[in-house]
Order: structure tokens, then C-alpha cells, then sequence
């Protein structure tokens, strides 16, 4: 009896050891169960009964984590229901540990069949034929901006299913205390700069604006001034640009000089969403991804307007893709799934509903269905800020490049470096590396 | 022994090949991959490493980034390391006494120890935050203005330092503690008869058995600030001004998000080998101060 207990004992220790080093055991994100729990992940026969044999994918995606995962659960359903045969396993990762573990599981061999990308990574993973090209499928409903920026050379290499812009939110209420007339569509930093100043002046805990001052808003506000981080062909950097130093210059006065954007003392670790849901911000420049977040907990009137422009208008244009994988056995089931919550009018009709970014499937139907969903009321100033969209530089490198770029940016925040110098410096070590 | 006896041997192996398997899947290999990737260059997701030689050790060499790296984690361990072991040797003698419900505070000390890195510095980090954090404010109270303890660069590091103590003081002093009762009291005892005081006590006595303890906890602690990693991710990722990156937090940065993992592993391998030849360098000097009976 007793060595049968040991036996027993080391039995179980080998399983916990060797379950524990099993590659897919992660739990589907979908919490209301409609997605498979599939511990080996590609069974082809997983039915037993149909005559259609069952096939099962997995996607990988970032963009439902957080608030809106039960709204891909939906559209996962409403893709099953249409389609019988085919499961879909849905994984769902935050957005920053989204491409490590994308990575993590492509160098495993389990590369997910079909996953999510957006336009700064896309060429990446592209370019080292990790994804399959998506030929064969109706594109016509899709916003062509969208389709270009996940095509190469032509060749469509994802299924573009949303995307999303920045306007700029205001605080209608503080506006109202300081006397300020609303944001309109017309405005330019200097109708921005002397709003800003008079809310500033309402107290010392209350600012005026807030723009993050990062690689991301930085490649957009040079083009609001004339200026762009590389040349039109994407060959060579133009980063230390006169143009590009003025609206340097322009955003670092707005923290030190006027300081009617806090520094980071001024933040205090608080985040800019939160600053600004704290009721202690006149205007934020952010993405409408926020809309459901403010809807839900800002306890005060707001509203959006196309950003200001320098010396012209140039607005930010994010988008999300679902892509297939190369060595995936399931092609078909893949890409009819990325072409259903690409461009299905079902899939538009939920993402519409539960206010998540933009459908690409941008017919007129959509887009006035969109703008009836408020708060907040100027919707249309989303739609018209796609008349000036920048899009991020398609590097491979596109990570280590922000990052260093941000080490000079903050060294001119900080006055450590002109504004000059920083992008001089800037030029010199990123043309030289990459 | 008895226990070595052949038929025990059987049992003995049988208990040991799980955590043999554990080791050898998930540190051995790995460590010779790293060794392996090192020489190589591989960008994670697409097909193999293909071998550059000692491109990526030139590399590192070659940047200005390497020797920030090593000079923040020299700043950190000069802040961290003295600090820790004065603290935990002050706190294993209290706990030495005979002080009621001194257990409640060997538990107290102990909870900072069991809670999870990432929670800790999430809440550190809005209590160190300049304008609205605890510390400042308190400070304000006494007439003094704190500095930007997260977002200045020559504070970022010492801020990450003193955290890290009272993350740890709990556990080193408890291993100190350990230390501590092991003394034989009747050397003591016979001190104290020959006319011995408190600091001499503790200075001829004390302080000299319980350094094998303190050279545990030195050797320990020292390896642990090279591999300094949850703290800096959570609290201030690298920054401000690359004032907070260290080695692990190189690595994870190069390897994951550069998608540069051959650069990583050298990166590794050469951390391996610096704490290595630390150890190494302590383990000799230990003669000169360490005393075994």
C-alpha cells in the first residue's frame, strides 16, 4: 500500500510538470463560453456526427481587451451561426503584451491561424513572410484608405476590420467657468493656446490641454506644420526638418512656457485620461477609443472637434487588420472568418451598436448610423478628421525607432537639449542605425 | 548511512527525476540556447537564428547604452546593498529580543516580502508621485519640498533602491535572524561576566558568528540587484532619461519588443558571466572576514 502511494505520488508530479509545459493551455477570454476551450488547438475532426467535417482556428487579437470583448464574442457568434462547421478560439491579450506573446507563440510553432496586426507592426511580420496573402475576397464595401495600408506592392496581406482616429475631446463645463467660446473645426493652436490659457487661470490643479509628446503624436504634429518625419517615398528620415523643430518648439512651450500642459511633475503619475475624467482638463488630443470610457465615467458635458491644425489640419489614422497566418492548415476557414469581421454588415451592425472605433464597411448606412450614437454629439468631426489622416511610418524597425526618438523628445522636454539639437541628434542616430 | 542503502536508492532517484526534468527543460536547455542564440541573430518570428559569430558581443561593447546599464546598476547596488544589510542586521537584533508580540512584527515585516512585485510598485508609485504621492506631501508637512522621485533622473534609481528594501528587509533580516539564535548564549553569558559591554558584545561576538549568515545574504542580495527587473517595468520602464534600465530589463526590451533576440541572449549570457566573476571575487575574499567555527 505504501509504495503504491508513492507511486501515485511521483505519477502526479511528472503530469503537473508536464501539463504546465504543454503549449496551449491558455483560457479563450471569452467569458460567456461560446468559444471553444481546445487544449491541443488543431483538431480537424473535433465533430463527430456532421457531415461537413468541424474545423477549428484560433485568433489572437488585442483590440477587444478590455471593454470590448464581449462585442467580439458577439460577432464570433453571429460568424459561427453563419457558418456550421467552423470554431473559433478566441485569445485575447492587453495591448502591450499583445506582440510578445504573438512572437512568443510564432517561435513556438503555434502560430495562431488567424490574428490581429496594426499598421506599425503590419510590414514587420509582413515582410518575413509570416502571413498569407488574401486573394479571392469581395473588398469593394472596405474604406480604401484601410485596404491600402495593409496591402504591399498591391498584394492585399490583411483584412483591415476597424480603424480609428484622434480628435480632440473637450471639457464643455470648464469651458463655461472660464468663458471660452466651444473648439470649432476652424480653430489653430493660437484660438487653442488662448483657450488654454483662461482655464489655466482657473486654478492652479486645472490645465488647459494635454498632448502626450511621444514619437506617435510628434510624427502627426510636424505634419500640422508643414514638416513630416520622413520624405513622401518613406527612403530616408527627415527628422531634424525646420518645420519639424518649430512644431517641436510650439509643443514643448505649451508645458514650459505657458505651462498650460502639465509637466511630468504636474501628471504626478496620473494618466491623461484620467486627468482629464478627474474634470481638471480643458482639452484633450486623444483617440476615440475613449468615447466609451468618458461616456461611462466622466461626470461632466463634453464634446469633440476636428484638432487643431498649425499650418494645416493633420489628424492621426490607426488601424487594425486581421491577417492570416502562412503555415496555417485552415486557409479557407481563416479567411472566411477575417473577411466577416472585415467587411459583413453584421459585424459593422455590432461594432456600430457597442461603439468600438469605426466599421471599414463605411457605406453610408454605417456612417449615419455611427453618427447617431452619441454622446458625443459632433461625431462628424470623426469622420471629418479622415479628410487630413497621417499614417505611421511602415517600418520593420518601427519599435526601436519610436523609443529612441523618445529619449531625445524627452530630453527636450526636459531642457536638456534644444528642441534642435534633440532632432538633430535624433537624425544622425536613426538614419545611422536603420 | 542507512539511507543510501540500495533498495532506498531506487526511491530516492524516482523522487528526484521530476524535478531533474523540471530543470533540465526549463533552465538547462534554455541556458544553452541563450549560449547559442548569442552567437546569432534571430528576429523571433520568422524561420531560424542564423549565426553572426561575436557580432553582437562587438555590439554591445560598442554602445554607449552597455555602460549606462552597468553604471545604473552600480548605483543601485551601492544604494541597496548597504542599506539592506544595515537595516536587516538592525531589525534581526530587535527581533533577537525578548520584547512582547515581537512575533506580530516579524509577520508585519514579512507581508511586504509575500506580496506580489507588480502590486507593490503599481501602489509605490502613486505614493512616490511628485505632486500628489504620500512621501511629498508628508514632506510639504515638514517644510520640504521632495524631489520628482520617479520622474527625475537622478532619483528614478534611488527611488527603485529604496523600494526594493523595504520589499526585502523582511526576508534578509529574518534570515539574520536565524543567524543571530544560533549564537551559543553561554559565550555571552561568559562575556558578560568578564566584563564585557553591549558594543563589545556585539562587535567581538555577535557580529563575527553571524557572519556567515551576512555573507549568504551579501552573496544573495548582490545577484538579486543584477537581475533587477519588476520593479523597473512596472514602476518607471527604463526611464526617465534611460536612467533605470538595467540589464533584465535590457534584455526583455531587445529581445520582445526589438524583436532582436540574438543581441538579447548575448546580452544574457554576458550577465551570466558578470555576476559569475562577482560571486567568484566574493567567495575568495570570504577568508578575510568571515568566520567559521
Amino acid at each position: 500500500m505504501k509504495k503504491m502511494k508513492v507511486v501515485f505520488v511521483v505519477l502526479f508530479a511528472f503530469m503537473f510538470i508536464l501539463s504546465s509545459c504543454a503549449g496551449e493551455t491558455q483560457m479563450p477570454a471569452d467569458e460567456d463560453g461560446q468559444a471553444e476551450v481546445d487544449n491541443t488547438g488543431t483538431n480537424e475532426d473535433a465533430g463527430g456526427q456532421d457531415t461537413q467535417e468541424m474545423v477549428e482556428i484560433t485568433f489572437m487579437n488585442y483590440s477587444s481587451s478590455g471593454a470590448n470583448e464581449e462585442v467580439l464574442g458577439e460577432m464570433v457568434e453571429a460568424f459561427e451561426a453563419e457558418n456550421q462547421n467552423i470554431k473559433v478560439d478566441v485569445r485575447t491579450y492587453g495591448f502591450d503584451d499583445y506582440f510578445q506573446q504573438l512572437a512568443t507563440s510564432i517561435a513556438g510553432g503555434t502560430t495562431p491561424d488567424v490574428f490581429e496586426l496594426n499598421i506599425e507592426n503590419f510590414r514587420a511580420y509582413a515582410n518575413k513572410s509570416v502571413i498569407a496573402k488574401i486573394e479571392g475576397v469581395d473588398t469593394t464595401n472596405i474604406h480604401p484608405t484601410t485596404l491600402e495600408a495593409f496591402a504591399i506592392d498591391g498584394v492585399q496581406y490583411g483584412l483591415p476590420t476597424k480603424f480609428s482616429n484622434v480628435v480632440m475631446i473637450y471639457n464643455k463645463d470648464l469651458f463655461d467657468q472660464a468663458g471660452v467660446d466651444y473648439p470649432t473645426n476652424d480653430w489653430t493652436w493660437e484660438e487653442e493656446l488662448e483657450a488654454a490659457k483662461k482655464i489655466r487661470a482657473l486654478g492652479e490643479n486645472y490645465f488647459g490641454v494635454y498632448r502626450p509628446i511621444q514619437t506617435w503624436e510628434f510624427y502627426k504634429t510636424v505634419v500640422q506644420n508643414g514638416g513630416s518625419m520622413m520624405n513622401p517615398d518613406q527612403s530616408e528620415f527627415t527628422i531634424n526638418s525646420p518645420e519639424n523643430v518649430e512644431a517641436l518648439e510650439m509643443m514643448i512651450d505649451r508645458i514650459n512656457e505657458y505651462n498650460v500642459t502639465p509637466n511630468a511633475d504636474q501628471m504626478g503619475g496620473m494618466g491623461d485620461w484620467d486627468l482629464f475624467k478627474s474634470g481638471r482638463l480643458g482639452m484633450l488630443v486623444t483617440g476615440i477609443w475613449a468615447f466609451s470610457d468618458f461616456t461611462e465615467n466622466a461626470d461632466f458635458a463634453w464634446d469633440i472637434v476636428v484638432e487643431p491644425g498649425i499650418k494645416e489640419k493633420a489628424t492621426h489614422f490607426f488601424s487594425d487588420a486581421i491577417v492570416v497566418s502562412e503555415s496555417t492548415e485552415k486557409k479557407e476557414a481563416a479567411i472566411k472568418f477575417a473577411t466577416f469581421i472585415s467587411g459583413s454588415a453584421e459585424a459593422a451592425a455590432i461594432r456600430l451598436e457597442a461603439n468600438w472605433d469605426l466599421p471599414v464597411a463605411l457605406t453610408d448606412e454605417v456612417t449615419n448610423a455611427y453618427l447617431a450614437i452619441t454622446p458625443p454629439e459632433n461625431k462628424q468631426a470623426v469622420i471629418d478628421s479622415l479628410d487630413y489622416l497621417v499614417m505611421a511610418p511602415s517600418l520593420e524597425n518601427f519599435n526601436a525607432i519610436a523609443d529612441t526618438l523618445n529619449d531625445y523628445l524627452e530630453q527636450a522636454v526636459m531642457g536638456i537639449l534644444t528642441p534642435q539639437e534633440a532632432l538633430d541628434q535624433a537624425q544622425e542616430e536613426i538614419s545611422g542605425q536603420y | 548511512m542507512k539511507l543510501l542503502l540500495i533498495r532506498n536508492k531506487k526511491w530516492i532517484v524516482l523522487f528526484l527525476i521530476p524535478s531533474v526534468i523540471g530543470y533540465v527543460v526549463f533552465s538547462l536547455i534554455p541556458m544553452i540556447s541563450t549560449v547559442y542564440l548569442g552567437f546569432s541573430s534571430w528576429d523571433v518570428i520568422s524561420g531560424k537564428p542564423e549565426i553572426v559569430g561575436m557580432s553582437n558581443y562587438l555590439k554591445i561593447f560598442s554602445t554607449k547604452e552597455f555602460y549606462q546599464v552597468l553604471g545604473n546598476t552600480l548605483k543601485y547596488i551601492i544604494i541597496y546593498i548597504p542599506l539592506m544589510l544595515l537595516t536587516s542586521m538592525l531589525i534581526a537584533s530587535l527581533f533577537n529580543t525578548d520584547v512582547k508580540a515581537v512575533s506580530f512584527f516579524r509577520v508585519l515585516l514579512f507581508i511586504p516580502v509575500l506580496t506580489s512585485w507588480v502590486a507593490g510598485a503599481m501602489i509605490w508609485r502613486t505614493v512616490l508621485s511628485s505632486q500628489y504621492g504620500l512621501v511629498n506631501n508628508f514632506l510639504k508637512l515638514l517644510g520640504i519640498t521632495g524631489p520628482g522621485w520617479l520622474t527625475d533622473p537622478k532619483w528614478a534609481i534611488v527611488s527603485i533602491a529604496l523600494v526594493s528594501v523595504w520589499k526585502d528587509i523582511g526576508f534578509f533580516s529574518l534570515i539574520i535572524f536565524g543567524g543571530l539564535r544560533n549564537i551559543n548564549h553561554s559565550i555571552i553569558e561568559a562575556s558578560k561576566v568578564d566584563g564585557a559591554n553591549r558594543l563589545n558584545v556585539f562587535r567581538y561576538i555577535t557580529f563575527p558568528m553571524v557572519t556567515p549568515t551576512l555573507f549568504f545574504v551579501l552573496v544573495t542580495a548582490i545577484i538579486n540587484s543584477f537581475q533587477l527587473f519588476p520593479q523597473v517595468m512596472v514602476m518607471t520602464q527604463g526611464g526617465p532619461l534611460g536612467s533605470t534600465q538595467v540589464m533584465v530589463e535590457r534584455i526583455y526590451t531587445y529581445g520582445f519588443k526589438y524583436y532582436q533576440m540574438g543581441y538579447a541572449a548575448a546580452l544574457a549570457l554576458l550577465l551570466f558571466i558578470i555576476i559569475m566573476v562577482i560571486t567568484l571575487i566574493q567567495m575568495k575574499l570570504q577568508k578575510k572576514w568571515v568566520y567559521y567555527e
